[in-house]
């Protein structure tokens, strides 16, 4: 009654264009303009970091590193660091557990709210300090009576980190555990184990790259921010400048090797931060 | 272990998910919960599990209130849709997961909990593959996991949520029957949902048909399906042909031999294979035609058209074995005789 389905003869499938595919010329185009861009606003800046920061030498490069200001530029920004990324590592995990797992009112609010540091400029970040805890600001005068220093000093450093960098964990962690559900969890749950018992042994081996990837990017930031650090910090040498603001000084005072060194030590951070996030990019991928 | 639910109802907002569910089943059943999406079914089981709780009514196991008890402390084995295998673990330590996670004073030691979670898999028949990831296996062969993990607890009650639903049809037909099959062995209290009637009458030694947060119908599957409690039981369990009773059908299903008594409802359903047919004689002046037919295998289901006097025309479903068609010599457009042998009446 119906005619017999016969396969098509088989084309040699070479010598098709795919239909999916650009034009020669486009791709050619499109690498090449990408890898120029790369090669003039990324490799060529970072070049000249270092050969100015060895410019005179590996002595005076080793001199402006070890010197008692650039030092404390140092320490400043890795102790910022020390108490910001825990704590927004902590954070973060809280603020995305609540909104993926719980129904609350107020929660797509709080997904909003979460990126806020990424749209507001970072100076506005610390002024927003300033008002607050400056001699003019809200508490101004309650910490002045209990001589308690914010701005101007390490703590109003910390806020203003803190604020500018709570986003990165909470913002890799939020996509993933949605896509991934409650369902081992609840499964753990079913199985007599406790709530810590199921955070740590099925929880957290699940979202352990992603945490890690947030919490790298999180330090990257804390350890790289500027704007908000600048307007809290006063630029004391040696008391409240972090890193970034101890090359901005030592700019302006033309001081290029000196400079150019700190520079390098955040362009050599950048360095490891890529290459970690490239390889918690590979171990998550392979993981999901 | 017997569950007795009492009077659960569950909103979500202004929805009803389950409205007043009264339900007992007694120690060693299978039963099945099923029903249309939404009807209710995987909430009641999450309610039963602890897993989401009840705005109102209690939940008792063996006797005992449950209704306020968390889920790690139930007893119960609960087993998901999708399977929710951790995928971080090997076969092995998913398995192990319950027996570990037990308090110090109740755990096994590990030579112990090898043996147990090796006896385990080879119940489920995937001893071989205690060392793979989840993501290794196939979906039939994770579900058979999933199970294994939650039977190593012991559990009183086991509760699997559409534990067929995100298989091939091959490989759940398979399933179906080791699940029977496992439960004689065990006798474990279990209850499944889904929403495949098949499935239901198959695997189940009871059936709960839910339908908007209520229960239509509690029974053996022979009894719902030969005694349907009302007209969404009887569409819902297998084929139906549904005939109001207005003069013109009253007087066809007459000729077709059926007495018609309006007492019993002003609906009948009847099954495709309650319908006998044959070839209609040269003298006979039955109406209906038979426009097509399909192979389901041993069954043949046909198609009949029967115009009505106001132009329109209904269509019938008719079922018969394989043999007979081929012997009735039926072609398309033949005109045939049809005899009704059994009808259920309803109102609507």
């Amino acid at each position: 009654m119906n005619a017999i389905v016969q396969p098509v003869k088989q084309f040699k499938t070479e010598q098709i264009q795919h239909a999916t595919d650009d034009p020669r010329w486009v791709r050619y185009t499109l690498i090449s303009v990408s890898l120029s861009f790369i090669l003039l606003f990324l490799f060529l800046p970072l070049g000249l970091v270092i050969s100015k920061a060895f410019a005179s030498g590996w002595q005076a490069y080793w001199d402006a590193l070890s010197e008692p200001d650039a030092q404390a530029a140092i320490r400043l920004t890795v102790l910022a660091a020390f108490i910001t990324v825990p704590l927004n590592t902590v954070f973060g995990l809280a603020s995305a557990w609540a909104i993926t797992r719980f129904e609350f009112p107020g929660k797509s609010l709080l997904t909003t709210l979460i990126d806020l540091p990424f749209s507001v400029s970072p100076v506005i970040s610390g002024v927003i300090f300033v008002l607050l805890f400056g001699a003019q600001g809200w508490f101004g005068e309650w910490l002045i009576a209990h001589d308690i220093k914010v701005i101007f000093a390490v703590p109003g450093i910390v806020l203003a980190t803190l604020f500018v960098t709570f986003p990165f964990v909470a913002r890799e962690l939020i996509p993933l555990m949605q896509e991934m559900g409650s369902e081992e969890e609840e499964a753990a749950l079913s199985l007599g184990a406790s709530g810590w018992t199921t955070f740590i042994k099925v929880s957290l081996p699940n979202i352990k790259w992603a945490l890690l990837y947030g919490v790298l990017l999180c330090n990257a930031r804390a350890m790289g921010e500027f704007g908000a650090v600048s307007v809290v910090s006063g630029h004391i040498r040696g008391i409240t400048n972090t890193l970034p603001l101890h090359v901005e000084t030592s700019y302006n005072e033309y001081n290029s090797v000196a400079a150019f060194a700190g520079a390098s030590i955040l362009a050599g951070l950048a360095i490891v931060t890529l290459v970690l996030k490239s390889f918690l990019e590979w171990k998550q991928g392979r993981r999901l | 272990m017997s569950i007795l639910i009492e009077n659960i109802s569950k909103h979500f907002g202004q929805f009803a998910a389950l409205d007043h569910i009264n339900l007992e089943i007694p120690d060693g059943e299978l039963v099945a919960l099923l029903g249309p999406s939404g009807c209710g079914k995987t909430t009641l089981l999450r309610i039963i599990a602890g897993l989401e709780s009840a705005d109102e009514g209690r939940i008792f196991l063996s006797g005992e209130d449950k209704t306020s008890q968390h889920v790690s402390r139930r007893g119960i084995g609960f087993v998901f849709q999708h399977y929710a295998l951790f995928r971080h673990m090997t076969v092995f330590d998913n398995v192990a997961f319950g027996l570990r996670v037990k308090d110090k004073k109740e755990r096994p030691s590990e030579t112990d909990i090898a043996k147990k979670v090796h006896n385990l898999l080879e119940l489920v028949q995937l001893d071989w593959l205690h060392d793979r990831f989840p993501d290794q296996l196939s979906g039939g062969q994770r579900q058979r996991i999933a199970l294994a993990r939650a039977l190593a607890v012991e559990p009183s009650v086991l509760l699997l949520d559409e534990p067929f639903g995100a298989l091939d049809a091959s490989v759940r037909k398979d399933l179906r029957q080791w699940l029977r099959n496992l439960h004689k062995e065990l006798h474990v209290t279990s209850i499944f949902v889904t929403h495949d009637q098949e499935e239901a009458m198959e695997v189940a030694s009871q059936v709960v048909v839910l339908n908007k947060g209520h229960i239509e119908q509690q029974g053996a599957p022979a009894d719902i399906y030969d005694h349907p409690a009302n007209a969404f039981v009887s569409k819902f369990i297998g084929q139906t042909n549904v005939l109001n009773l207005n003069e013109d059908n009253v007087i066809w299903l007459k000729t077709a031999g059926i007495a018609v008594d309006d007492s019993k409802g002003n609906v009948a359903h009847i099954r495709p294979h309650d319908i006998d047919v044959k070839k209609a004689d040269a003298d006979s002046d039955s109406p209906v035609t038979l426009k097509d037919w399909q192979h389901l295998g041993s069954l043949i289901r046909v198609e009949l058209y029967r115009p009505q006097d106001n132009g329109s025309g209904t269509y019938l479903f008719a079922e018969m074995p394989n043999e007979r068609f081929k012997l009735l010599q039926l072609n398309k457009g033949d005109r045939v005789a049809l005899h009704i042998k059994h009808a259920h009446w309803f109102n609507s």
